[in-house]
């Protein structure tokens, strides 16, 4: 998209800024990766926005805010909340970020190729409404539409809620739930059946840390499985607590303050449906205090960290049949 | 090395009884640390704190765990003499095994594999333990009273009397509360208003007293010795300071048609006025709800006629802001509403009221100035049917209820007997040729000179007292009530007809306690009444620190009893007054400041506004400096709540005393 090519370029040849957050290819044409670009030449040379630029460049900010000088970042729709949600946690200098939103119509994500049953693939290209992909075996012209990751297909919002200026149109928020049919049908699931859903997704996980790197959400200073002091640091070792524990945890951790951009299952080079588990909390956070969307603003007060006369009882969990 | 000592409390039989002390007192020496443990009858006696105290020195105990009763009962005191025997308080450990085990178990077999688990959790625990040193807080010497009916008066009059300043915040626009409608009180039929009215008198002159009338409580922040209130003055519409309340104003408003609560809706006050004639402070109050001036803009006829020119329409609320060592809940009560209660016809006729109607009916300052006429007669006082012939009272309506009807009570609600009782021989005085019947389930009149004066009026004044509850009233056509009950003694039904029904209707806490129970962290029981920080020795203050009870917001009570209260209430505030300062609790959150994020999750959940960021410089592995936000707290402002370390994502926040890691310890011990 050379228009966002062109705006980079300008803001860094009228000193506005001297870096720019923006995406360039990996080893593949289809794997795009984060990336700092800091000169003109560099990016016409590697920078690229384009249907694979699926990478949510706002938890980059966090270590690039806070250097020297002030920076350009490119966020899609989706990656705003997160964006807010940071700005909110503090942990983005604000002055330090100039935020241009860039249009959205879904990306389109290797596995969901994959499971369409490809092979040896190449390389992918796309025209907005088709993708070809190239494979070993040659190369075949199918809809964008069905090759979109999970957090796509089910996309919350295509509005950026927040930006300095915008290139092309602003979109609307999602409201019609299809996000939630996935958690809804775990709901409906006995307890059994539920455990062993988990135990069978959780066992393949390989504790890369893939998902928690990539989580604008897991952003601490220091992560509890890295800290000693915690009592839950490498316990893999020793049992399967980790095995069990460490994406419950985790999500725990972010429960309240995951945007649902779903970067962790996008990563997952095991294919573990992870963004589920927080889609229940948000589900959850959704029926038991009223609808929020974490990073939707940087001001409003999250469910879990606000105490109400209307707050329900934990016995809720009770009443509402979690317990079989 | 640890040197632990187990002490296992028998508690008499209390313990003892459900839990073989002796096998838990076996079963905790295998344990890693342990190096001593015994068993005894009351660890709390002095023998018992001796046992304690000689082994820490003998066996050169570097932690204590005492297994006995809940450490809100005995903590303290087995804190102290581990300090006397030379071992830091906070090696101390308690496993409760009397309100988490023997009271609530029955065998002794799963009693007692439950006591070693927990001693097991506590002997976990205190391994981790760390010795704390309290530091100390100033005292605002200064007290704030929810409430100025008797029992806040009475309160606020004694903690003045000892020299300490103290405001009462009251939300209606007079001091007084309820007493101001009672007419007569028992037992001695003296008039209320002559006694409560010069102690309403002595407040407002009283220069240590400051009444802020027609204001309520916005919010309350802060802890025992140094509380924050904010106090919102309602817009009265007339500048406190001027009126003189000569009511000139409320001669000429001519907005008459207001139903008037002094009177319970017996008759009508003006949009402008003054509650009664005793008002403190004695100041006009225009209710923006049917004032034509705040309405349509049109009139303005009060502001015209003021000579002090206090009329101001434009006046809006104000929030102050004031610190205090301690607060006192005096909120009161109300009589429940009791329209739902169709059997007794309240709502259908006029001439079935409650003991309070009753009150302001029988009032020299009441809608009939004092004469007893049937409501639905007022306005034609002098009709020869207006004075009621049969008078019927029905107790118990709305307490001592076992129905789960919407508002109606489990408890007693204790002052009706005697009010009733009041009200029938009164009225037998007054009006000899009316007959009065008290249909009761039990009279209950235990009190100085309680029963003397119930069976006077029984005995003298001729009162039919009949056992048993009435089922139904009837308005008739005619006016008239039926009233069908039941006589338990001669077990036959009855029918009376009457001229005027009065029911003895339960009482319960104002709505406004709740809400103020949450804003002072204390305790409420389901009825919404405050809770004790012990039903009979710490009877007149809420487990939190600082905050105390007076008066019926604590429990049904009549007007001595109330006012003994209000003055035990005023007692305990003193005493914490005279301090200069408190010894703090070093069971402080703080935070890792190699861990923060900076992220205020903790400055956002944290009760008491204990902590604050800054930005400092960090070096990091690769040598370069980084600044960060983290969080730091102020040890003398938290009180140890724990909310900012669950709060917490990255685990930087802990409690001194409650560590995540002793916490865990404690769960991998009972799990184990």
């Amino acid at each position: 998209m050379q228009e966002v090519k062109d705006r980079a370029k300008q803001l860094l040849a009228d000193g506005t800024v001297n870096r720019v957050v923006g995406w360039k290819a990996g080893e593949f044409s289809y794997d795009i990766t984060p990336a700092v670009f800091t000169s003109a030449e560099e990016i016409d040379k590697d920078f690229i926005y384009n249907d694979f630029c699926a990478p949510n460049l706002s938890k980059y900010l966090i270590k690039e805010s806070r250097k020297e000088g002030k920076l350009l970042v490119f966020l899609k729709p989706c990656d705003t909340y997160s964006f807010n949600q940071l700005l909110k946690e503090h942990r983005i200098l604000r002055e330090n970020v100039y935020v241009i939103g860039v249009p959205c119509t879904g990306k389109v994500d290797i596995d969901t190729v994959r499971a369409m049953g490809f092979q040896g693939i190449t390389g992918m290209e796309s025209d907005g409404e088709n993708v070809t992909v190239h494979t070993l075996y040659g190369d075949k012209t199918v809809l964008k539409a069905d090759t979109l990751g999970d957090k796509c297909k089910t996309c919350k919002s295509k509005k950026h809620v927040v930006y300095d200026e915008l290139i092309g149109e602003d979109g609307e928020v999602n409201t019609d739930g299809a996000r939630f049919e996935l958690v809804e049908k775990l709901e409906k699931m006995t307890a059994d059946e539920r455990f062993e859903f988990w135990r069978g997704e959780l066992s393949k996980c390989i504790r890369c840390n893939a998902c928690r790197n990539v989580c604008p959400a897991c952003s601490c200073e220091n992560c509890v499985f890295d800290n000693p002091a915690s009592g839950i640091q490498q316990r893999a070792a020793v049992n399967s607590f980790e095995e069990n524990m460490f994406h419950l945890i985790r999500s725990f951790h972010v429960a309240g303050r995951c945007t649902d951009c779903g970067e962790c299952t996008r990563v997952c080079p095991q294919n573990i449906p992870l963004h589920l588990i927080n889609r229940k909390y948000i589900k959850d956070i959704n029926e038991f205090y009223g609808d929020f969307q974490a990073g939707e603003d940087t001001e409003t007060r999250a469910p879990l960290n606000a105490y109400t006369f209307d707050d329900c009882e934990p016995g809720i969990v009770y009443s509402r049949g979690g317990n079989e | 090395m640890h040197r632990i000592g187990v002490f296992v409390c028998h508690c008499g039989t209390n313990i003892a009884a459900t839990v073989d002390v002796k096998a838990v007192a076996e079963a905790v020496r295998e344990e890693t640390g342990v190096v001593f443990s015994a068993d005894y009858q009351y660890m709390c006696s002095e023998a018992g704190q001796t046992l304690v105290q000689d082994t820490i020195r003998e066996q050169r105990l570097t932690g204590v765990v005492v297994c006995s009763c809940s450490p809100r009962m005995h903590e303290a005191t087995f804190r102290k003499a581990a300090a006397k025997a030379g071992l830091n308080s906070y090696m101390v450990e308690i496993a409760n095994i009397r309100e988490q085990c023997s009271w609530i178990h029955k065998d002794m077999v799963s009693g007692t594999e439950k006591a070693i688990i927990l001693a097991r959790a506590a002997i976990a625990k205190v391994m981790l333990n760390t010795p704390l040193t309290p530091g100390k807080t100033p005292v605002t010497k200064r007290a704030l009273v929810i409430g100025g009916g008797i029992a806040g008066i009475q309160t606020a009059l004694d903690i003045a009397e000892a020299g300490f300043d103290v405001d009462i915040v009251e939300k209606q626009p007079t001091i007084g509360g309820k007493m101001t409608q009672i007419d007569k009180t028992f037992p001695t039929l003296d008039c209320a208003s002559c006694i409560l009215t010069p102690k309403m008198v002595d407040c407002a002159q009283n220069e240590k007293i400051h009444i802020y009338s027609y204001s309520e409580v916005e919010s309350v922040t802060g802890f025992v010795g140094n509380f924050t209130a904010k106090i919102k003055r309602k817009a009265r519409f007339v500048d406190e300071k001027k009126c003189t309340g000569c009511g000139e104003c409320v001669e000429k408003c001519p907005m008459k048609k207001v139903p008037n609560e002094f009177n319970l809706g017996l008759d009508n006050r003006k949009a402008i006025y003054i509650p009664f004639a005793q008002a403190v402070p004695k100041v006009a109050t225009i209710d923006a709800n049917y004032c034509l001036m705040k309405k349509n803009g049109k009139c303005g006829l009060c502001s015209k006629v003021c000579g002090a020119g206090a009329i101001n329409y434009d006046q809006q609320d104000e929030i102050i802001e004031e610190k205090y060592g301690a607060i006192v809940a005096a909120t009161g009560y109300n009589p429940i509403k009791i329209d739902k209660f169709d059997e007794f016809a309240y709502s259908q006729s006029p001439d079935v009221i409650t003991s309070l109607e009753l009150e302001r009916l029988m009032n020299a300052a009441g809608p009939s100035n004092g004469t007893l006429v049937r409501p639905s007669y007022l306005s034609k006082q002098d009709d020869h049917e207006a004075h009621p012939k049969t008078i019927v009272f029905v107790q118990c309506v709305g307490s001592r209820s076992t129905e789960c009807r919407k508002g109606s009570k489990e408890y007693c609600s204790k002052i009706c007997c005697m009010y009733t009782a009041k009200h029938a021989m009164l009225i037998r005085e007054k009006y000899p040729d009316t007959d009065v019947y008290v249909f009761y389930i039990d009279v209950r009149t235990p009190g100085k000179l309680f029963d003397e004066f119930y069976r006077r009026a029984v005995e003298q004044y001729g009162v039919h007292y009949i056992k048993g509850m009435v089922g139904k009233v009837s308005p008739r056509a005619d006016g008239k009530l039926d009233v069908q009950g039941s006589d338990l003694i001669s077990n036959e039904q009855l029918h009376v007809t009457a001229d005027l029904v009065v029911l003895a209707t339960a009482i319960e806490p104002d709505k406004t306690a709740r809400s103020i129970g949450t804003m002072l962290t204390a305790s409420m029981d389901t009825n919404d009444f405050f809770t004790e920080a012990h039903p009979k020795l710490r009877p007149v203050e809420s487990p939190t620190a600082g905050v105390f009870l007076s008066g019926v917001c604590q429990g049904p009570k009549d007007i001595p009893e109330t006012v003994t209260q209000a003055s035990a209430c005023a007692a305990k505030v003193v005493g914490l007054l005279v301090k200069d300062e408190l010894t703090g609790n070093p069971c402080v959150a703080h935070s890792d400041e190699l861990m923060c994020n900076g992220c205020s999750a903790c400055e956002k959940v944290c009760p008491y506004g204990a902590i604050t960021y800054s930005d400092k410089e960090f070096r990091q592995p690769d040598r370069t400096v980084a600044i960060r936000r983290v969080a730091s707290v102020n040890p003398a402002v938290c009180q140890g709540c724990g909310a900012c370390t669950v709060a917490c994502p990255s685990g930087a926040m802990d409690l001194n005393g409650f560590s995540n890691s002793q916490i865990m310890a404690e769960v991998d011990a009972v799990c184990r």
